[in-house]
């Protein structure tokens, strides 16, 4: 069980009525966004919405941020995205930073691996941090916002499609009252009721396999990386994970045996010696103990008329990876700017089926990645075992062997093929092609490209590199450019070398920070085009 | 590059017997251990996925026609 007192953060939050429940039942309010589940999904993408000027409508059943640790790892990807939110600093700073990973066999090390090997990004490849804490630094940051009107113990329990909007059925501790919006966002995780409600299926793999979760609170002097063993000596044929969190708290994950019993494995007496021959000690505290199978799986559309699933509401995966949270974030990343647009009427409706485009292959990715890695862990067949177990034998003396090891494939950026982007006309031998993400570089001393991007909120965005002439820029298209008088600098070169880019060249980059189309010569009407067809004009 | 299988050894019989000696005093299951790695080894020497999808493709072949001739039984 999480402790309250071990932390700082408001967990608690108190229900208040509000006037849209003193509305006569047929004329309920009208709002252009709801969205449903403050968890780091919702709360993200209300902030989202709101620094865009939309007012947002968030509603959660619960008064309390959840308890235990659960999510824990935090993409550099979803640390960008906090940083355009403005909370980005804080997670960091609370955070434990960490970005090598060991992987043990037995008693022996079998390899390490340094998931950001190269300086020059303002942001490490990832921090540790309860899931408690990003929730509510989340909603502290709301407390800004204006637009966002957060309602806790507000429950949808029903829901209805209509032409123009959804019409909504809330409960509330003093009775329910009805809402209508133009978009009903169901960030409500992966017991979805609203994904219920539209009568969505859900899917997917379901592994055997159990998992024993145990935050415990020790003083240790592990470093803080991510270690990973199969067939540790603590834990004779399964696999363990070790993890550093915040106030000194260490995410312990062990392999159970499919047919364990649930209710006696999750006995903090029974999980106790299990610990304590991984430590060689027992002088720690238990903070939270859960045991989980999990499944694979997504809903075949992420949007069912005006109701649009982001995050464990529409797809879910195993935790081996940091794939869960984190794709939840770009989900929620990957929609606002679309959802805005549509609402503000400068986009058609279509744009938002973009949306379920990338980030449905973003799903499979995750579920594909994520599956792997939980069948190599946990072998479905005594051949798929061999296999195994000569992949681990090789990875002691050769390379390739190391590589095929797969104790987690770590959470990085999708690649989208996706309808918005305009494909490349030029020759390019590096940088982020269209689809991708953009990259990060230094373009000051600790000033980064990132900083720049989000400087004032973000928007369509040319990142151009200066040749001395000024590139016409279609209007509502900022523009960072690199080198010039006036423009950026480049202090490390690393900005030309990561974007592979000659003086004259150009990117444009969407709100999202995703690259929408690239020009070694970039002319207005190129730009333009791209611009349409990134905005889902064409 | 498309799978190979026209023959590619000088002296084929020095391969095969290679690979039926390095199995020499083993189990069955030590055999099906040897195999795997030993299969792994050379997947990853060619490095090439679609070679390695057409070699998976023609051994598969095999234990088809071997499922049907016992069938037929």
């Amino acid at each position: 069980m999480a402790q309250a007192n071990t932390h700082q953060a408001k967990i608690q939050f108190g229900y208040r009525r509000h006037s849209d429940q003193d509305r006569p039942g047929q004329a309920p309010a009208e709002h252009p966004v709801v969205i449903v589940g403050a968890g780091p999904v919702g709360l993200s993408l209300a902030i989202d919405l709101a620094q865009r000027g939309q007012r947002v409508v968030l509603l959660d059943d619960a008064d309390r941020i959840g308890e235990g640790s659960r999510a824990i790892c935090f993409s550099k990807r979803s640390l960008e995205y906090w940083d355009r939110l403005g909370v980005g600093d804080r997670m960091v700073a609370k955070g434990v930073v960490w970005s090598v990973g060991r992987i043990f066999h037995g008693e022996s090390l079998l390899y390490q691996f340094n998931l950001l090997p190269e300086d020059g990004h303002k942001r490490p490849a990832f921090i540790n941090l309860q899931q408690y804490y990003a929730e509510a630094y989340l909603v502290d940051r709301i407390q800004d916002l204006p637009e966002i009107d957060l309602r806790w113990r507000n429950k949808v329990t029903a829901l209805e499609q209509r032409n123009d909007s959804v019409a909504l059925t809330i409960e509330t501790p003093e009775g329910a009252y009805r809402l209508h919006a133009q978009y009903v966002i169901a960030c409500d995780g992966a017991r979805s009721s609203l994904r219920q409600m539209v009568g969505a299926e859900f899917a997917g793999q379901v592994f055997e396999d159990q998992f024993l979760i145990a935050d415990v609170k020790m003083t240790a002097e592990f470093p803080t990386e991510r270690w990973f063993w199969f067939d540790p000596p603590f834990h004779a044929g399964r696999s363990a994970l070790l993890h550093r969190q915040p106030d000194d708290v260490w995410r312990i994950d062990l392999q159970l045996n499919r047919y364990a019993d649930p209710a006696l494995e999750k006995k903090p007496e029974n999980v106790r010696p299990r610990i304590a021959r991984m430590l060689g000690h027992d002088k720690f505290e238990f903070e939270w103990i859960s045991l989980y199978k999990f499944q694979c799986r997504r809903m075949d559309r992420f949007i069912h008329g005006r109701v649009i699933f982001a995050g464990d509401s529409a797809h879910q995966v195993s935790p081996f990876g940091a794939r869960g949270a984190n794709s939840g974030l770009e989900d929620a990343e990957n929609l606002s700017w679309k959802l805005d647009r549509v609402l503000r009427g400068t986009s058609p409706a279509s744009l938002l089926e973009s949306y379920h485009a990338e980030r449905s292959l973003a799903a499979d990715e995750n579920i594909r990645e994520s599956t792997r890695s939980t069948d190599f862990m946990a072998s479905n067949s005594h051949q798929e075992a061999r296999l195994r177990k000569a992949v681990l034998s090789l990875a002691k003396e050769t390379e390739f062997g190391k590589r095929m090891v797969n104790g987690g494939r770590l959470s990085v950026p999708c690649s989208y093929e996706s309808p918005l982007s305009s494909p490349d006309a030029d020759a390019w031998s590096g940088g982020p092609p269209p689809g991708c993400s953009m990259l990060d570089a230094p373009i000051a001393e600790r000033a980064y490209l990132t900083d720049a991007f989000c400087k004032d909120g973000t928007d369509f965005t040319l990142l151009s590199f200066s040749n001395g002439t000024a590139i016409d820029v279609p209007d509502g298209v900022r523009n960072i450019r690199i080198g010039g008088e006036g423009g950026l600098a480049d202090p490390s070169g690393l900005v030309a070398k990561r974007y592979d880019a000659a003086p004259g060249a150009a990117y444009l980059l969407r709100p999202d920070g995703y690259v929408a189309a690239r020009f070694r010569h970039p002319t207005r009407a190129a730009i333009a085009a791209a611009l349409s067809q990134a905005q889902g004009l064409n | 590059m498309p799978l190979s299988t026209s023959s590619n050894f000088a002296r084929p019989d020095d391969a095969f017997r290679a690979i039926v000696e390095a199995h020499r005093g083993f189990t069955e299951e030590q055999s099906a251990d040897f195999d795997a790695a030993l299969v792994l080894i050379l997947a990853n020497h060619i490095g090439d996925i679609d070679v390695l999808r057409e070699a998976i493709g023609l051994a598969k072949r095999r234990m088809i026609d071997g499922q049907q001739q016992q069938q037929q039984q």
